[in-house]
C-alpha cells in the first residue's frame, strides 16, 4: 500500500523494540471478546488508475457548470473562478497544515487569515470578523445566541421569513434545546420583510434580516436598525450572496450589531453546497462574544512584526462548558481562498463584477417576462428574483433539462402559497447568448 | 556541514545535533500586507465580457467600492507563494500532533474532489441531476456505519465539534421522544476539550468525573453519578491519553440500565478501524473526524468533516435530509417528524466527503485495518524508545498515541514548551503539548501510521538530543525555536490589546 | 511563580478561599484578587467587570479574570449592590498584577450584611491555608 511505508524488515525491528510478536499482539488492552471476528465489509481496495475510473464515472452523474447552464442560486452561486485561486490555495503548505497553535512556523496561515478579517470587515464595514465558521446558516444560529446571551432576560429571537429556508432550520435546530424560540417575521407583497410585528414583541433579544433575501430583494435595513434601536435588541444580517457588497450599501452602513454571512461566491466551487464560509463580523463591542477563532497581531522576542491566535480564552478548550460555543475546526482553507479572490478582484474588479452580475439578472428578468413570465416583487434585487411562471412551464422546465438548461428553482416547497413560483439567478457565467437561448427555449 | 548550519543559525549558540536533524534555514522572503503592495488602478481578474446593457440600481440602495487591495495577478501569486512558505505542513515535515492526526493527505483525493461533476455540482439540483453526488453520499454512509458497527450514518456534520453537537442533539431529541428530558450529562476528565461545551449547548449539565490511577476509567465512578436524571455519558475511546477504556461495554451497561444512552468521541477512530467496532462496545452514537481518520487535509484549521454513526433506535432523530435508494435510484427524504432538524445548509462538507470516500475505496479493509496497527505500532515504538528520557505517566500499553511529561527535565528549568519549541530547530512539527489536562506538562506524540521508520528515528534521535540539550544547555531550549521565521511571539500584548485587523 | 513566603499578603484584609480579598470601610466593601492568585495566573490580559447596580448574593460569581490560557473566577464574599467598578481595568488589566491590592482593585460592592465577611480568614489563617 502506497501510503505505508513500513517493510516487513520495519515492522520485525519495531515489534522487537516494543516487546510484541506480531501487529495483532500490538492491542492487549482490548479484551479479546472485543475484537471483530471478521474483516470489514467494504469494497476491494482499488488501484489510483481504477479509482480514477469509477470517480469519472461517477461524478459524470451530476450536473455541472461544465456541462449544464444552472440558473440557480439560492445560496450557492456560480462564479468564475480564476485559476490562480485553487493553483495557489493548493501548495501544500496551506493544505497540509493544522491549526496554527504554533504561530513560529505558522505565520503564512496566520497572515493570510489576518488579512481576511481585514478585508471582510472593509467589505461588511465592521470592526472585527472571525477567521471563520462553517457556513451562513450555522454562523447565524450562533449569532443570534449571543444575542440571546446578552439579553439574559428574553428568550426568543425574531427571524425574517424571508431568510433561507434550511438557515431558518439550522437556528431552530441549534435554539430549541438550548430552550429559546424562533418567532417569525412575515413578508410584505413587495417582497421584503414585514416588520410592523416587532411592534407587540416585548420579549426578544434580535432581529434578524437577510439581505438580499431568500427572494433576491434588498431589504431595508436601514428600517431594521430604527426599530433594533428603539428596542434595545440585537440587529444582526444575513447574506448568502457576498458579492452583492461590491455594489450595495453594507451591513456596518446601517449600524448593525453583529454580520452572519456565506462567502461561497469568493472563489470557493459549489461543490453540491459543501465545504462554504461562514462570515462572522461585528461592531468592536462584541469582540469577546464571537465564537471561533481569532488572528491577532504582536511582536516575537526579536521584535519582529508577526501573528497569533489571540483572545482564546473565549473557546472550548479553556473555557469548556461555559464556553460560548464548541467550534473547534473551521473552514480556514475557504477563508484564506476568499482572501485571495478579494486581492485578485480588488477594489475595481469586485465593482466591475457586481454591476455584471446585476446587469446579466436585469437582462434574464427582461427576457423571462417577455417569454411570459410575471415578476411579481417589485423591490430591487442584485442577481437573483422570482417569479410567476406561465401555465405548462413545468413540463417545459423537464424538456430543457434535456438540452443542459435548469430553469429557475421551484419555491412552493419552502412558501406554499407561492405555487407555481421560481428564483431564478444570472451571474456573470452567463453570456448573453446562454440567457437568450433559455428564454427561446422556454417560450 | 554542522559548522555551516551553526553559522547560519542565529545568535551563533543553537548548533543542533545536526544527524537528527532534518532542517536548516532558507531563503524566507520578507512579505508586506496585501494592501501595502497595492497600487490605484491594478486588477488581477480577467473582467467578462460586457455583452448586456448596463442597469444601475437606485444610488440610494449603492455605495463606493470596497477599498480592498489593488494588485496585479503577479502580485498575487508571489504574495502567497510567500507566505505558503512562512507554514509547516504534513508536507513539510513530520507533525506528530497527539490527539490531531496529522497523516498524509493522498494527492488523488485532491484530484477526484475538483472533478468538474463535483466541483461545479449546484447542491439544490434536481434529483435526477445528482445521482453521482447521492450516489456518492450514500455508500459512503455506508462504509462508515460498517467501519463502526453502526446501523445508520449522516455525512451533514461540519466538523468533529458539530459532530458532537449533531451527537447530543440526537441524545436530547431521543430522550424527549421517549421518556422525560434529562439535565446532566457525565464527562469523564479524559473527555475530548469540545465536550463539555457541546453538552451546554443542548441544555445539559456536565457531570465531570475522573479517571482511575492508571488513566483508565471506572465502571464504579460512573455507576456512582449515573441516575434517571441523566441522559448518557460522553466517552472517548481509545481516551486522550491514548489508552483504551478497557471497561467500556461495562459502563456502557450502567448507562443503559438507566436509560441513558452512551456517546462516543471517535476523533481516535484511527487507532481501532478492522479492530474493534465501537457499535460491538455498547455505543449508541459516535462521531468520526474524515480529516484524522480518514486522511482528508486539515487546510490550516479546517475544513473538516464530523459525520456521526448511531444505532437503530436513534435512526429516526438523524437531521434531514437523508439519503435513500429506491430501485436503483437515489432519493432526499425530508418527511422524519422525528429528526432534530438541520445541522448545515446543505449536504455536509461535500468534496471533503469524496476525499474520504476515495480513500476508503483506495484502502479497502485490510488497508484501514493496517493503518490501525501501524499507527499503534509507531507510538508504541515511540514510547518505548523514548522511555527514560521523558517521564511517562501511565506507564501502560498505548495505542496511537503516547503522552510523556517534562518531570525529568524541571530541575533544569526546562519546560514543556521548551522542548517543543527546540524541535522545531531540528525540522519537525511540536508534538500536542500542555493536553490532556490531567497531566502536568503534557508531551502528547501521535506519529500517525505514514511515517516511515527512519523518520521516526530521526524524531526520537532529535528529542534525545533536546533531552541532552536540556541537561548541558538549558539556554539554548529556552530561547528556542531559532531557525523558525519568528521567535516566540507575545501572546500577553496581543490579548491586553487585541489588533484584528489591518 | 512566587515562594509562599515572597507573597505580599497585607494584615489588614481579609481573604476568602478563593483568594479575593476583602477591605471594609463603613458599609462599602472593596474586592479584588490577592497576590497568590495573580501569581498563579500570570499575566492578566482582560477583566470582565459587572455593571454599577448589579446586585449579587454572597458567593455569586461577579467577574472573570483572564490570562493568555486560564479564565478565572470571581466570587463576592458579601452581598449587596455594585457601587464602582474598576473601569481603569479595562484599558489596564496588568493592574490586577502590579498592584493587587491598590490600583487593581475590582469591584466595590455596598453590602447588605457585613457579618457575612466574618468567616473570611485574616492574614495568619489564610497563610496557613496556602500553606496547606
Amino acid at each position: 500500500m502506497r501510503y505505508l511505508p513500513h517493510t516487513d524488515q520495519d515492522i520485525k525491528e519495531m515489534l522487537a523494540k516494543t516487546g510484541y510478536n506480531s501487529l495483532d499482539d500490538l492491542f492487549p488492552t482490548i479484551p479479546k471478546s472485543y475484537r471483530v471476528k471478521k474483516e470489514m465489509c467494504l469494497p476491494k481496495p482499488l488501484t489510483e488508475w481504477e479509482l480514477n475510473a469509477h470517480m469519472a464515472e461517477l461524478s459524470s452523474k451530476n450536473a455541472s457548470t461544465s456541462s449544464h447552464k444552472v440558473f440557480i442560486g439560492a445560496g450557492s452561486y456560480p462564479h468564475h473562478i480564476p485559476s490562480i485561486i485553487p493553483y495557489l490555495i493548493s501548495r501544500s503548505e496551506f493544505m497540509t497544515a493544522y491549526t496554527p497553535y504554533q504561530p513560529e512556523i505558522s505565520q503564512g496561515t496566520l497572515q493570510g487569515i489576518y488579512e481576511f478579517q481585514t478585508m471582510i470587515t472593509e467589505l461588511l464595514g465592521t470592526e472585527v470578523a472571525t477567521a471563520s465558521h462553517y457556513d451562513c446558516g450555522t454562523a447565524l444560529s450562533e449569532a443570534l445566541m449571543i444575542a440571546l446571551r446578552k439579553k439574559k432576560k428574553q428568550n426568543k429571537v425574531a427571524i425574517s421569513s424571508l431568510v433561507h429556508p434550511h438557515h431558518r432550520q439550522i437556528v431552530k435546530t441549534y435554539l430549541e434545546p438550548a430552550g429559546y424560540q424562533m418567532v417569525e417575521l412575515p413578508s410584505k407583497p413587495d417582497g421584503t420583510t414585514d416588520l410592523s410585528p416587532l411592534d407587540t414583541m416585548d420579549d426578544i433579544a434580535a432581529v434578524a434580516v437577510q439581505s438580499p433575501n431568500f427572494f433576491g430583494c434588498i431589504e431595508n435595513l436601514g428600517k431594521v436598525k430604527e426599530i433594533a434601536t428603539k428596542k434595545n435588541i440585537f440587529f444582526i444580517t444575513s447574506f448568502t450572496e457576498a458579492l452583492a457588497y461590491g455594489l450595495l450599501k453594507n451591513p456596518g452602513h446601517f449600524g448593525v450589531d453583529i454580520v452572519a454571512g456565506e462567502g461561497q461566491s469568493f472563489g470557493i466551487a459549489q461543490s453540491f453546497g459543501g465545504p462554504g464560509l461562514g462570515i462572522m463580523t461585528s461592531s468592536k463591542q462584541y469582540v469577546r462574544d464571537l465564537p471561533g477563532r481569532l488572528v491577532g497581531r504582536t511582536k516575537d522576542r526579536r521584535g519582529e512584526d508577526g501573528f497569533v491566535l489571540t483572545l482564546s480564552t473565549r473557546e472550548q478548550h479553556i473555557k469548556r462548558e461555559k464556553a460560548s460555543s464548541n467550534i473547534c475546526s473551521n473552514n480556514g482553507l475557504n477563508a484564506m481562498t476568499a482572501a485571495m479572490y478579494m486581492a485578485t478582484l480588488g477594489k475595481v474588479g469586485i465593482r466591475k463584477i457586481a454591476q455584471i452580475n446585476h446587469d446579466k439578472a436585469m437582462f434574464l428578468k427582461t427576457k423571462l417576462e417577455e417569454t411570459g413570465f410575471k415578476v411579481p416583487f417589485a423591490t430591487p434585487f442584485f442577481n437573483e428574483f422570482v417569479v410567476k411562471a406561465p401555465d405548462g412551464f413545468e413540463a417545459k422546465r423537464e424538456s430543457v433539462k434535456k438540452r443542459g438548461i435548469v430553469a429557475g428553482l421551484a419555491i412552493e416547497k419552502y412558501y406554499p402559497t407561492l405555487k407555481n413560483h421560481y428564483l431564478f439567478c444570472a451571474t456573470e457565467v452567463f453570456s448573453k447568448d446562454d440567457i437568450e437561448m433559455l428564454a427561446r427555449e422556454l417560450k | 556541514m554542522e559548522e555551516h548550519i551553526a553559522n547560519t543559525c542565529r545568535g551563533g549558540v543553537q548548533k543542533c545535533h545536526n544527524t537528527h536533524q532534518t532542517a536548516t534555514s532558507g531563503l524566507i522572503f520578507k512579505e508586506s500586507f496585501l494592501w501595502g503592495k497595492s497600487r490605484e488602478g491594478r486588477c488581477a481578474v480577467s473582467i467578462p465580457a460586457q455583452d448586456v446593457e448596463e442597469s444601475l440600481l437606485d444610488p440610494e440602495l449603492t455605495a463606493d467600492a470596497p477599498e480592498l487591495p489593488q494588485l496585479s495577478e503577479m502580485d498575487v501569486v508571489r504574495h502567497y507563494t510567500r507566505l505558503s512558505q512562512w507554514n509547516f505542513g504534513v508536507d513539510s515535515g513530520m507533525y506528530p500532533l497527539g490527539s490531531c492526526t496529522m497523516k498524509y493527505n493522498p494527492k488523488t483525493n485532491e484530484v477526484q474532489a475538483a472533478r468538474p461533476g463535483f466541483s461545479g455540482a449546484h447542491p439544490l439540483l434536481d434529483e435526477d441531476l445528482c445521482q453521482g453526488a447521492l450516489e456518492m453520499i450514500y455508500n459512503l454512509e455506508q462504509y462508515l456505519a460498517e467501519i463502526t458497527g453502526m446501523e445508520a450514518v449522516t455525512l451533514q456534520p461540519a466538523a468533529g465539534a458539530h459532530g458532537e453537537l449533531a451527537g447530543m442533539l440526537a441524545i436530547h431529541a431521543y430522550h424527549a421522544k421517549t421518556g422525560h428530558q434529562r439535565s446532566k450529562i457525565i464527562i469523564p476528565d479524559t473527555a475530548h476539550g469540545t465536550n463539555p461545551a457541546s453538552a451546554t449547548l443542548c441544555g445539559y449539565e456536565s457531570i465531570n468525573i475522573h479517571s482511575g490511577e492508571d488513566g483508565i476509567l471506572t465502571p464504579e465512578a460512573v455507576a456512582a453519578v449515573m441516575d434517571e436524571e441523566t441522559a448518557g455519558i460522553m466517552i472517548t475511546n481509545p481516551n486522550t491519553l491514548g489508552l483504551f477504556e478497557e471497561s467500556i461495554k461495562e459502563i456502557a451497561d450502567i448507562v443503559h440500565a438507566k436509560g441513558g444512552l452512551v456517546y462516543g468521541d471517535g476523533a481516535n477512530m484511527n487507532a481501532i478501524m478492522g479492530i474493534v467496532k465501537p457499535g460491538d462496545l455498547g455505543i449508541d452514537v459516535i462521531h468520526l473526524n474524515l480529516h484524522k481518520t480518514f486522511s482528508t487535509p486539515h487546510g490550516g484549521g479546517g475544513p473538516g468533516s464530523g459525520p456521526i454513526a448511531v444505532v437503530k433506535a436513534l435512526e429516526p432523530f438523524l437531521p434531514v435530509p437523508r439519503v435513500e435508494k429506491k430501485d436503483d435510484r437515489y432519493t432526499l427524504v425530508y418527511d422524519k417528524p422525528d429528526s432534530m432538524g438541520r445541522m448545515l445548509t446543505f449536504h455536509g462538507h461535500f468534496s471533503i466527503l469524496v476525499r474520504a470516500y476515495s480513500y476508503i475505496l483506495t484502502m479497502g479493509a485490510k488497508g484501514l485495518t493496517d493503518v490501525s496497527k501501524l499507527a499503534v505500532l509507531n507510538a508504541n515504538y515511540i514510547k518505548e524508545s523514548l522511555r527514560g528520557d521523558l517521564h511517562l505517566p501511565y506507564d501502560r500499553p498505548c495505542m496511537h498515541e503516547c503522552v510523556f511529561t517534562d518531570k525529568f527535565q524541571a530541575d533544569n528549568g526546562v519546560s514543556t514548551l521548551d522542548m517543543a519549541k527546540r524541535i522545531m530547530d531540528y525540522g519537525f512539527h511540536p508534538p500536542t503539548v500542555y493536553f490532556p489536562l490531567v497531566v502536568h506538562g503534557a508531551i502528547m506524540i501521535e506519529p500517525t501510521e505514514t511515517e516511515s521508520k527512519e523518520t521516526i528515528d530521526q524524531f526520537i534521535g532529535a528529542f534525545k538530543s533536546i533531552v541532552q540539550e536540556a541537561k548541558e544547555n538549558p539556554e539554548i531550549l529556552k530561547s528556542a525555536p531559532h531557525l523558525a521565521k519568528l521567535s516566540r511571539l507575545d501572546e500577553v500584548s496581543a490579548a491586553r490589546k487585541p489588533v484584528l485587523r489591518g | 511563580m512566587k515562594e509562599l513566603n515572597e507573597l505580599n499578603l497585607p494584615e489588614d484584609l481579609k481573604y476568602s478561599d478563593d483568594h479575593e480579598w476583602a477591605r471594609v470601610d463603613g458599609d462599602i466593601v472593596t474586592i479584588g484578587i490577592d497576590d497568590y492568585a495573580q501569581d498563579q495566573l500570570g499575566e492578566v490580559v482582560f477583566v470582565e467587570v459587572p455593571e454599577v447596580g448589579d446586585t449579587f448574593s454572597k458567593g455569586d460569581q461577579f467577574g472573570t479574570v483572564e490570562s493568555v490560557k486560564a479564565v478565572s473566577e470571581i466570587y463576592t464574599p458579601v452581598s449587596g449592590e455594585v457601587v464602582e467598578a474598576n473601569e481603569a481595568l479595562a484599558d489596564a488589566p496588568e493592574l490586577i498584577n502590579n498592584s493587587p491590592y491598590k490600583d487593581g482593585w475590582i469591584v466595590k460592592i455596598k453590602a447588605d450584611d457585613l457579618s457575612e465577611l466574618d468567616n473570611l480568614k485574616d492574614k495568619a489563617s489564610y497563610f496557613q491555608m496556602l500553606k496547606g
